[in-house]
């Protein structure tokens, strides 16, 4: 087994608003999983126009910071700053831990609703009769079905409207593999992180998929990248969708626009 | 009172209603021919009629006393014998009539010495204290009438103290099971991997709050206020026909059937020792205060959160805030501050420690759940997951009281308690099951029929008082949603006998005893709300069709 790789990061979202907002919360997902082959050594996040009300682990044990807007903020920065030890293990996450049962990870959600596009997906590695080799099958089906572009396709996008359009980014193409998993009668479930490139200053964090495997356990899928993740890969949130993993999700109230700035700098050391 | 009276007025326990025709003395209006005794006609196989939502009270007494017959005994009340009640298609067996038991005894021996005249007079201002006292009701979707009064009946039901005894120990036991259900759904699902429930009946089913995984309520309790439906059947028998663990409503009409009894009839609680209610709002505050979260500073603070003044059941929210002495708050009164939800008050923010939400987990926090509800606290969820509040039923209750799940509480109380289940169950047919749904489709004529996550008496078949057409109509929705139903044989409901301008008359009831829920134990109130149908042979109880109520008193022993 390669040596562990330990990354240093620093990821800081930044919203500005057109008005001073009256009122504001957001759910924040931004502190990385603790795990036998992800080992964090220190991590903080700090806010900037808003304060923590609040700390708790979801669901799928992810931590969440609920965070409110200081009344009147014309702006908001979330600052995430770290070192995490990450081991290569070829993708495999491992057992399935925590009280979800794996059968919540079959069940469709509304953007992982699997349409005539992914079915049709689906069908075309179903041959392979080995399941991890079929997964692997279809994550580069799901790579070359959606390819890369950003710009292009829009948050709110379900996995069938990237297949349909042939394009999105990592978020749309892990909704994708999702769908089609399941659609195969395979738990799976969305992955948020930080991706360890040769560009250290990146304009977004990353999002891949995992599928779970009898003997395996979970198991992860990178269909941006064509490859299972390695000790490049830092694991923030799990989720069924988008929606239960987003690194920042919330409400507000006040009618002016506002811009969402993204900077993530990995580096290994 | 006279020996004459007194012999008459002699009930003996146990006798069959039937046998008891022939001592029938008087009824208030039935026309006489036979000298001294009123014709009785047995009840006929009732069709259910177009609702009308005019008050079935108006029906009942729109034509007034007047016409009451004389008899040869005009000097006395009916006592409580009334005609038979033959149940026709609904069951072969005998329905059980109440009236005869020994608990009402010295209510009885008082109701014979009442003056009708008076009594009919007494119901009258009884209705008058419900309108003057503002309890009203609801329907949702019928325009002519947005706020309607609940007919209340003059004659209280009685359990005696031994009964009492028996039933609280059942729906102790039940409601604990509940409790240890919820816990156990929410983690490791012991009861899933002991084969004891299908996995699917989790997985498939929408009242399952996947949000609630993992989470410990404060005090361990998700059900801090639970309502059990019982009916009756026979002597020692009762059924539990419905669990409430979401929001059990209706315990407004508890305490106040009782205030107005007091208010109109003071001399039957000296005649009779009736176990007090109105400590209830007293119970639940402390309840509620039990289970206040880690955070709370100093003495709990306790709030009713409504979602407001159009909600059919903001009177009750409102009331139980009053005699709590608490805040009844909206959505827009409460915000995330500080790590707590807080309440605007005239002072500034206050946190609020535990909250008795009579808001719909749907509609509970914008932010985790309905993004579309206006009625919620964005975030109140997240604050709840951090141990800053406690929401009171905890969110995802609802996959203990669902229909389909029902089914198999005989078998939720033992694997939790390891003990035999004190209240009985009513055999149900799950329509998913296609064995079940060729019998429930051969059978519908005999058949309830209900769907599995309704509520209100609404969208279901009472096979025996159906038409054909009505019938027919049924089945197509069964088949096409058989998932969505399930199916109970008709039970012979007890009656209990309520006062019409034709005199007693029996009406099937149902009982909801109100159970609060705290790590200091488990508190039920005695008696309840007993609901009765109003229309003769009806079996539907619930207030939104035409349904009543009655005080309902539990002896001391």
């Amino acid at each position: 087994m390669p040596d562990p790789l330990r990354l240093t990061v620093r990821h800081v979202t930044a919203y500005d608003y057109d008005a001073p907002v009256p009122w504001g919360l957001q759910q924040v997902r931004l502190t990385p999983k603790p795990h036998k082959w992800q080992r964090v050594h220190r991590w903080s996040l700090e806010v900037e126009g808003g304060r923590k009300e609040a700390h708790f682990e979801d669901q799928h044990r992810n931590a969440v910071d609920l965070v409110s807007l200081e009344p009147g903020a014309t702006a908001l920065r979330l600052i995430c700053e770290g070192e995490v030890e990450v081991t290569d293990t070829a993708g495999i996450v491992g057992p399935h831990g925590g009280f979800c049962p794996l059968w919540l990870f079959e069940k469709p959600t509304a953007r992982t609703e699997a349409g005539p596009a992914c079915l049709r997906l689906a069908e075309a590695v179903q041959a392979e009769p080995r399941p991890l080799f079929r997964l692997h099958d279809l994550s580069a089906a799901v790579s070359d079905a959606v390819r890369y572009e950003t710009g292009v396709s829009h948050v709110g996008w379900t996995a069938e409207d990237a297949v349909t359009a042939g394009h999105g980014v990592c978020q749309d193409q892990a909704h994708a593999f999702i769908a089609c998993a399941r659609a195969l009668g395979i738990p799976a479930r969305y992955v948020s992180g930080y991706l360890l490139m040769e560009r250290e200053e990146q304009d977004a964090s990353h999002a891949w998929a995992e599928a779970w495997l009898p003997d395996l356990g979970w198991v992860g899928f990178d269909p941006a990248n064509r490859i299972s993740p390695d000790s490049r890969y830092v694991r923030i949130a799990t989720g069924l969708d988008y929606a239960e993993a987003a690194p920042v999700s919330g409400a507000r109230t006040g009618t002016g626009g506002e811009r969402l700035t993204v900077a993530v700098e990995v580096r290994a050391q | 009172m006279n020996a004459a009276r007194l012999a008459r007025g002699l009930l003996r326990p146990g006798t069959p209603v039937a046998a008891g025709l022939a001592a029938f003395r008087h009824g208030l209006a039935l026309a006489s021919t036979l000298p001294g005794c009123p014709i009785v006609q047995p009840l006929r196989p009732h069709m259910i009629e177009p609702m009308r939502m005019t008050s079935t009270f108006d029906e009942m007494w729109g034509r007034g006393m007047g016409q009451a017959q004389s008899s040869d005994c005009e000097d006395a009340a009916p006592g409580l014998q009334v005609q038979a009640a033959r149940p026709g298609r609904l069951t072969q067996a005998q329905t059980m009539y109440e009236g005869l038991r020994p608990p009402y005894r010295a209510f009885d021996d008082w109701l014979r010495a009442e003056n009708p005249a008076r009594l009919l007079k007494k119901q009258r201002e009884a209705e008058e204290v419900f309108r003057l006292t503002g309890i009203t009701f609801n329907v949702y979707g019928r325009a002519e009438a947005a706020e309607r009064l609940i007919p209340f009946d003059i004659i209280p039901r009685i359990i005696s103290g031994r009964e009492w005894a028996r039933l609280s120990r059942g729906i102790e036991q039940r409601v604990r099971a509940i409790n240890a259900f919820l816990h156990d759904i929410y983690h490791r699902q012991e009861i899933v991997r002991a084969g004891r429930i299908p996995v699917e009946m989790i997985a498939r089913n929408a009242a399952f709050l996947p949000q609630m995984i993992g989470i410990e309520p404060p005090g361990g309790v998700y059900t801090h206020i639970v309502g059990i439906d019982l009916v009756r059947t026979g002597e020692d028998e009762f059924f539990v026909l419905e669990d409430n663990a979401r929001t059990p409503s209706g315990v407004s009409y508890m305490l106040e059937n009782r205030e107005t009894m007091f208010q109109m009839f003071p001399e039957l609680f000296s005649r009779n020792r009736v176990r007090p209610v109105s400590n209830y709002p007293r119970n639940l505050r402390r309840s509620l205060a039990a289970c206040a979260p880690a955070a709370t500073a100093g003495d709990p603070v306790v709030a009713v959160l409504t979602p407001g003044l159009y909600n059919s059941a903001y009177y009750e929210h409102s009331f139980l805030a009053d005699k709590m002495g608490v805040e009844l708050v909206e959505g827009h009164d409460l915000r995330v501050m500080d790590g707590r939800v807080a309440m605007r008050t005239t002072t500034g923010y206050k946190p609020i420690d535990v909250l008795y939400r009579r808001v719909d987990d749907d509609y509970l926090d914008p932010l985790n759940f309905n993004p579309d509800s206006g009625l919620g606290v964005p975030g109140i969820f997240d604050i709840y997951r951090a141990g800053g509040i406690t929401i009171a039923n905890a969110p995802g209750t609802g996959i203990a009281d669902d229909k389909a799940i029902y089914s198999y509480m005989p078998d939720i109380v033992r694997f939790y308690t390891g003990e035999a289940p004190i209240l009985q169950n009513v055999p149900t047919w799950r329509c998913n099951e296609p064995a079940a749904l060729a019998y429930v489709l051969d059978h519908l004529p005999e058949l309830v029929v209900k769907e599995v996550h309704g509520s209100g008496g609404y969208g279901m078949l009472v096979g025996p008082t159906s038409s054909r057409k009505e019938i027919a109509a049924f089945r197509d929705k069964l088949l096409a949603r058989p998932g969505n139903y399930i199916a109970q044989p008709t039970l012979a409901l007890s009656t209990v006998p309520i006062f019409t301008r034709a005199g007693l008359a029996p009406r099937h009831v149902d009982l909801r005893p109100y159970v609060l829920v705290s790590p200091e134990g488990v508190t039920i109130t005695p008696g309840g709300l007993t609901r009765v149908a109003l229309r003769k042979g009806s079996l539907v109880v619930n207030s939104s069709q035409g349904g009543g109520t009655k005080d309902t008193w539990v002896l001391e022993e």
